[in-house]
């Protein structure tokens, strides 16, 4: 298992966050829509210009621009 | 004693609360605004086992921090109002997400009821949930419904009358927030007893946890009822933050949601939710995604549903632009032969009716756009708009979803600000909204064209697509530049975080798309209708005050006498000759008033950018629409009536006018393409900011932008060709 920032991932990966390092708004926001230490994401989508990412967590899909994803650690799962 | 009682109506973006809202009280509903905010109030009524019910529909939100108006203002409602039942909406196909406000309410000690919407989109995808297991181990009534058909809804209000029946008061819930955050929540409450008034309104543990978590509120109300305690208590907030800080690096809040999950997790643990299958339950939504923000397909598909949206809006509502037209002309011809010639008359016409005309003109348009608007926005499409835009946007301090407003302001020459302007209404960030609505304005909207048409036709004739095409793109340019200008200068402030949900898809209901469009629309009519009609009465007032003295009349007179006397009476000459008298008495008068006055004196700075006097008029008439800068340009070249659909005779004037060369065609088309918006506009703006502040900022910041830019077209262009 190997951990890397949210931005790095590729589309239909998944893994599971590991940290959050950001307080305030962002932080706030990105936890209030799920994306906590232990959730399981999947990328899904990136945008035509690469950014924001669409990713699953719970039962919805998420926006996230990448500067906002790289706060974010991720223990991605190896291979499918 | 209380006649009725009071539900709110809570819960996410989304999770079908205004499709509940709309079932509960179809078309018996209010819409005003929070006192001091944008953020709209929904109020209405309904009956139920002959029991009224008042229902408000809040905003919808994630959380109930203090982070954004719309939770503020959620929040607020529910602590101050004390609604009898907290009716928290919960997307059953979602459910660990939109616990999590639910959580909050529980913290918070409220009568709560949760209405488990959608059970039948969440059965679909395989989720069974025993919501009288679900209810127990939350300690609240859990109703499922599905608000789309009302199916489950009388029970819901059952469940509501008992609850507003129960004798008991409803005790916040007790959570763990980690042994770090509970001994501090321990060692608080010494001081937080100190905070009575607070107290008397806040369960004491929930100020705690605000505090804990750093909410402005309730630190600044905290530091106002009582500075000491207010002080230790920071103090110690301070403490085991740097504590969780050094040891696990995370901040207390993170550690109090991390919890808040926790929580939710014990609660849907076995046996809440059984899962029938497992596997991506988005199928649908994710195999749409895939085709419709595609890499190259998605922009694609985005540019052909905004170009459907523009014609929907712009071509469609034309017919009933045209009726309302036709039936403003009739009112207008019927007063012209009822009344005798005079000011009453002239102020009836011109003023009140035509401004009536100009507020009712927009209505189809308004109509038209928020039915298109609220097709996407329901569908879920727009979502996936800002998603693909919002690098582009973002780039130049907006938003993803500032990309509609742009496209209707006339992003594709011939839109309207107005509607643009009402259009930023989808966006939920205050700045990046704020930024959006102020430059709109920019784009070529079609009152614009036929002056650009007008100015083209006239020096650039030979290249008239592309001088078209260069304008269109000017002002997209233009407009993104000064939406940066702004956010580096007034709207200065962090870019608000694009955490956003790509909803899945779904069918809107036409109930909602009808009561949506018509909301938008009567609040169209009543709140900026009124001061539009004010205004344009004064605008008229402005372009025909003072009148010409007596011996300029008596002057006139003497010129049309002199005339009958020289030509045969019926004779072509006589005609020419009255009607270049007539265009003559009109440009004095024209140039008498104030509004005339008022071009005259700003001669002295427009020379600078080449604009003399009589186009100084226009573009002062042009505050009324930007068309009417034809009409009055016609008038101070004594041109009698021009219409700005067809200026031939304005154009041939222009042409041979020895003042008017190309660059100064390109400084004056570059100054009305910038310059103050309408001020129809203009009020716009000041109903969708919230004030007029920002009405006045963005007619005095527009006019001097387009001043310098004006005075640089034309000073650069006489240095290279003249």
């Amino acid at each position: 298992m190997a951990k890397i920032n949210l931005r790095k991932m590729a589309i239909n990966q998944s893994g599971t966050i590991v940290a959050v390092k950001v307080g305030g708004e962002l932080g706030r926001r990105i936890r209030e829509m799920g994306l906590v230490p232990g959730a399981a994401i999947t990328i899904k989508q990136r945008a035509p210009l690469n950014d924001p990412v669409a990713l699953r967590v719970l039962d919805g899909t998420l926006t996230l621009r990448n500067n906002e994803a790289d706060y974010i650690e991720v223990e991605v799962d190896l291979g499918p | 004693m209380k006649t009725a009682l009071t539900i709110a109506l809570a819960g996410n973006p989304n999770a079908g609360k205004t499709t509940l809202f709309n079932h509960l009280t179809g078309a018996r509903q209010h819409v005003g605004n929070y006192p001091g905010v944008t953020v709209e109030q929904k109020e209405g009524c309904c009956l139920h086992k002959s029991k009224g019910l008042r229902v408000v529909d809040l905003p919808g939100t994630y959380s109930l921090t203090a982070y954004s108006v719309e939770e503020l203002v959620a929040r607020d409602f529910i602590i101050n109002e004390k609604p009898d039942v907290v009716v928290d909406v919960v997307d059953a196909s979602n459910l660990e997400r939109n616990l999590y406000l639910s959580c909050q309410f529980l913290e918070l000690g409220v009568p709560l009821i949760i209405a488990l919407n959608m059970v039948d989109v969440a059965e679909k995808r395989g989720l069974a949930i025993n919501t009288e297991e679900l209810g127990q181990r939350l300690g609240v009534t859990v109703v499922p419904i599905i608000a789309r058909t009302g199916k489950g809804v009388d029970e819901l209000l059952d469940a509501v009358l008992r609850l507003s029946e129960a004798t008991t008061t409803p005790q916040p819930a007790f959570l763990r927030y980690g042994s770090d955050v509970d001994e501090t929540l321990a060692d608080m409450r010494e001081d937080l007893e100190l905070l009575d008034e607070l107290r008397a309104i806040y369960p004491q543990r929930w100020l705690g946890v605000k505090l804990l978590e750093n909410d402005e509120q309730i630190v600044q109300k905290a530091q106002a009822t009582s500075p000491e305690a207010a002080k230790r208590l920071l103090a110690r907030c301070d403490e085991v933050a740097n504590h969780l800080q050094h040891t696990l690096g995370i901040y207390p809040e993170a550690m109090i949601a991390d919890h808040r999950y926790g929580y939710i997790k014990s609660v849907m643990h076995k046996g809440v939710v059984t899962r029938k299958f497992v596997g991506d339950r988005l199928y649908t939504s994710d195999r749409i995604d895939k085709v419709v923000t595609h890499r190259l397909l998605g922009p694609l598909i985005m540019a052909l549903v905004l170009f459907a949206l523009y014609t929907f809006t712009f071509s469609y509502s034309t017919v009933m632009v045209d009726w309302l037209a036709s039936f403003f002309s009739l009112i207008n011809t019927t007063i012209d032969g009822l009344l005798p010639d005079g000011p009453v008359k002239s102020m009836l016409i011109s003023g009140v009716v035509d401004g009536m005309g100009g507020v009712m003109g927009f209505v189809p348009i308004i109509m038209f756009m928020f039915f298109g608007i609220a097709v996407l926005e329901d569908s879920g499409y727009l979502a996936r708009v800002a998603f693909m835009m919002d690098r582009i946007f973002h780039f130049f301090g907006l938003h993803g979803s500032s990309v509609m407003p742009f496209i209707v302001s006339g992003g594709i020459a011939g839109g309207c600000a107005v509607p643009g302007v009402m259009a930023t209404r989808t966006l939920r960030s205050p700045k990046e909204r704020l930024a959006t609505l102020l430059t709109v304005p920019f784009m070529n909207c079609g009152a614009k064209l036929p002056v650009l048409t007008l100015l083209i036709g006239t020096f650039f004739s030979a290249h008239q697509a592309r001088y078209m095409f260069l304008a269109t793109l000017l002002a997209w340019i233009v407009a993104l530049c000064a939406a940066k200008l702004l956010r580096m200068t007034v709207l200065r402030g962090e870019s608000t975080p694009f955490v956003m949900e790509l909803p899945p898809y779904r069918f809107p209901t036409i109930k909602g798309l009808f009561i949506h469009t018509w909301e938008r629309t009567w609040q169209y009519m009543k709140k900026a209708g009124t001061v539009i009609l004010g205004i344009s009465i004064l605008i008229w007032a402005m372009m025909t005050y003072p009148g010409l003295s007596d011996q300029d009349l008596a002057h006139f007179d003497a010129a049309r006498q002199q005339a009958e006397k020289t030509y045969t009476s019926g004779s072509e000459e006589l005609n020419q000759a009255l009607g270049k008298i007539d265009a003559d008495q009109a440009l004095m008068r024209l140039k008498h008033s104030y509004g005339g006055r008022i071009g005259v004196a700003f001669e002295q700075f427009s020379q600078y950018a080449g604009i003399d006097w009589r186009t100084n008029i226009a573009l002062i008439g042009g505050f009324a629409a930007k068309e009417v800068i034809i009409s009055t340009l016609g008038t101070a070249y004594s041109l009698g009536e021009v219409d700005s659909d067809d200026s031939t005779s304005l154009s041939d004037r222009l042409a041979k006018d020895s003042s008017w060369n190309p660059v100064k065609a390109l400084a004056v088309m570059v100054f009305i393409m910038f310059y103050a918006p309408c001020f129809v506009t203009v009020v716009c703006i000041a109903k969708e900011a919230g004030s007029w502040k920002w009405a006045a900022f963005s007619m005095a910041f527009n006019t001097f932008f387009a001043f310098i830019m004006a005075v640089g077209v034309y000073q650069l262009g006489a240095l290279i060709y003249l």
